[in-house]
């Protein structure tokens, strides 16, 4: 029995004008485009500079700044307030003032005070320019001590403790090799926990569902036969973003390939077993799209894919815990940088495994043949 | 339950079945029983509780109250040997679009246990006529080939009773006509078959009919009987204008009912007779042109009119 309704869900995947060509796309889509937009790393910034000091100094200092390629000098002000309005204007992101006197009262060993003032508008963006300007004044300021007081320089009269970083796993703080295995996560649940439920739902609304109803087929057969399809759908999918990772970023992960499947197979479930549970709820597409819309929000918002889930309130780590794609998340990230194995790994295997039994047992409870 | 439930001439057997949404009630107290090997149809405007009955039956919905058997099986407890033995066709055309014609065919075969062959005496009437097209995606079929392909995936597991609810209603009259044809095949094959349908006309066509209003039976009889127990005499009358006529007939005191069915009215009188000569004369006097009445013989629309005023 279940052979023919596979068979059934099969070529109505293959004959519809848009799924297979979807299920190919979107990975490419997405692998290929949000590694290079959706990154941390905050390059050119505007920055407008206020000299009014017009010595070698201060023109030192706006050298150094631009010449770090985190800065862009669009505009030049005399005074703040025609800064300001640079910033306004959307010109410029950061403003650098450099007072009179600026390199006097330093060669008078007086101190200097400079100000930044940065758009807060976009806090990452603000705080991010920030920090780099200041560690920019910071080096120039160390450059400084060392030209005009050489003699404590080669004294030995401060002791100072030298911070060396070292970063384990991502030795260049590279922020694809951080993303990607956690954009393929966000594919799968997408086509997974999607499609299946968009599946049922077509056949409530087109009134087939009721043609099975009142056949005896077996409500988990007909279950099983909707979830089989999008699991090899999902197996396909992430075997396109493995291509994908090694050819555009050469990403190959440190861990097993077989691992990654193993947690997969289990994931695919869960989502799909989900979305399975919202088309049983769902009468017409539209509802089915806005519950997994939401459910997608929240997933994506709390698993940590660009926020860190450490750094989220209490009530935010909870919910976190019981997402199964911030465990999944997890798993792909520890795999691809570190290569962690199953039994490193088994909370994950574990949670996992707990959600795929829970949302599936709930889509075969929830999808009533009659009421 | 009583001892009449197991007799084998009854197909459909409904005792006190009453169901409500919530606060509305969509079926009353129903009681009716189907011979097997006949035509009923239950006949009512939209909204009645046609549908609703027949989900009742094919085990889609559960009655608040009341029981119902199905060839033998109760549809509470029995249902999985109900859905193995009836065809359901919605009112709704439901088959896989995106499947051809004969994989429609196949799949609902197969979801009964069952293959084209082992049934195609039995679909082969209306099958002959869609097979042309059997490669043909069902989504890309017209509306009358639609039906005959829904109506060979209800019957391809050769069940006993076949439920339609609707199915005429959006299709052409030529069609229509086919498909009544296309029933009588089948009861003489001895399938039961329960039909709905909102259209009076096709009452006519079936052996018994059950007349339902606001989730109420109003009566169950042959259409013979039914309109034989019309009570008044009828006339039609025409005018020229025909909605001021509606209302000059409905201000008449002397007028029972009075209703437009096409495009003229049927009216009957209170004292039972009516005299053509003083109507044609009040008529003419309120300033009626082409003024015609005759007396016709009553139709189901016409019973259904007087037993739902009551």
């Amino acid at each position: 029995m279940i052979k023919y309704l596979l068979k059934k869900e099969f070529k109505q995947i293959l004959r519809n004008p848009f799924l297979p060509k979807m299920i190919f796309m979107f990975p490419f889509m997405v692998l290929m485009v949000f590694p290079w937009a959706a990154s941390y790393e905050i390059k050119n910034l505007n920055l407008s500079v206020i000299d009014n000091d017009h010595s070698s100094f201060s023109r030192e200092l706006t050298q150094k700044v631009v010449s770090s390629n985190y800065f862009r000098l669009t505009n030049v002000s005399d005074d703040y307030n025609q800064a300001l309005k640079s910033i306004e204007k959307n010109e410029a992101d950061i403003i650098l003032e450099i007072p009179a006197h600026f390199e006097k009262d330093l060669m008078n060993r007086q101190g200097a005070k400079i100000m930044v003032s940065a758009n807060a508008v976009n806090g990452m963006k603000g705080g991010i320019g920030m920090t780099y300007l200041v560690s920019i004044v910071n080096d120039f300021n160390a450059g400084i001590v060392r030209q005009l007081m050489p003699v404590v320089q080669a004294g030995n009269s401060v002791p100072t403790i030298q911070i060396d970083s070292q970063y384990r796993f991502n030795p260049h703080l590279n922020y694809r090799v951080f993303m990607v295995p956690a954009l393929m996560v966000m594919i799968l649940t997408l086509l997974c926990g999607f499609l299946p439920a968009v599946s049922i739902v077509f056949e409530k609304e087109l009134g087939t569902m009721e043609q099975i109803n009142v056949s005896p087929i077996p409500k988990t057969t007909f279950i099983l036969a909707k979830l089989i399809p999008f699991w090899l759908v999902g197996f396909i999918v992430i075997t396109i973003g493995f291509l994908i990772a090694w050819a555009v970023y050469g990403l190959v992960p440190a861990g097993y390939f077989s691992t990654i499947y193993l947690f997969a197979a289990i994931y695919i479930l869960t989502v799909s077993g989900l979305g399975l549970v919202i088309s049983n709820y769902a009468s017409t597409l539209q509802q089915a799209m806005f519950i997994v819309f939401f459910f997608m929000l929240v997933f994506i918002m709390l698993s940590g894919l660009y926020t860190p889930i450490d750094s989220m309130p209490n009530w935010a780590k909870w919910i976190a815990a019981f997402n199964p794609l911030k465990h999944f998340m997890d798993v792909m990230r520890a795999v691809y940088l570190k290569g962690s194995n199953p039994l490193q790994l088994s909370k994950e295997l574990f949670a996992l495994i707990g959600f795929a039994a829970f949302f599936n047992t709930w889509a075969v409870l929830s999808y009533q043949k009659r009421n | 339950m009583n001892n009449q439930n197991n007799n084998p001439d009854i197909a459909v057997h409904c005792e006190s079945v009453s169901k409500n949404y919530k606060d509305v009630e969509a079926l009353r107290n129903i009681n009716f029983d189907v011979e097997r090997g006949e035509i009923f149809g239950i006949i009512g405007p939209d909204g009645a509780g046609k549908t609703t009955l027949f989900r009742i039956l094919t085990t889609l919905i559960l009655a608040n109250e009341g029981t119902a058997l199905v060839d033998g099986f109760n549809v509470v407890g029995d249902y999985r040997d109900i859905r193995k033995r009836v065809g359901y066709m919605p009112g709704r055309f439901s088959l896989y679009q995106d499947l051809t014609v004969e994989e429609n065919l196949n799949f609902f075969a197969t979801v009964f246990n069952t293959t084209i062959e082992e049934n195609y005496d039995l679909v082969k009437d209306i099958y002959q006529q869609i097979e042309p097209f059997k490669n043909r995606r069902a989504g890309k079929l017209s509306g009358g080939m639609k039906q005959k392909l829904a109506l060979s995936c209800a019957l391809i597991h050769k069940p006993s009773v076949l439920f339609l609810d609707e199915p005429t209603t959006g299709v052409d009259p030529v069609s229509r006509k086919e498909f009544w044809g296309m029933l009588k095949n089948l009861k003489a094959q001895g399938i039961t078959i329960l039909v709905s349908t909102p259209y009076m006309d096709e009452a006519s066509l079936c052996d018994r009919i059950a007349l339902i209003q606001n989730g109420e039976f109003l009566t169950i009889d042959t259409p013979k009987n039914i309109v034989s127990q019309y009570k008044n005499k009828l006339w039609a009358v025409e005018s020229d204008e025909m909605h001021k006529l509606l209302l000059d007939l409905r201000a008449n005191e002397t007028t029972k009912s009075c209703f437009a069915f096409g495009d003229k009215i049927h009216i009957s009188m209170d004292n039972g007779d009516l005299i053509v000569d003083s109507l044609q004369k009040l008529l003419l006097e309120k300033g009626h042109t082409n003024i015609f009445i005759r007396e016709i013989e009553p139709t189901i629309e016409d019973c259904f009119m007087q037993l739902s005023q009551r």
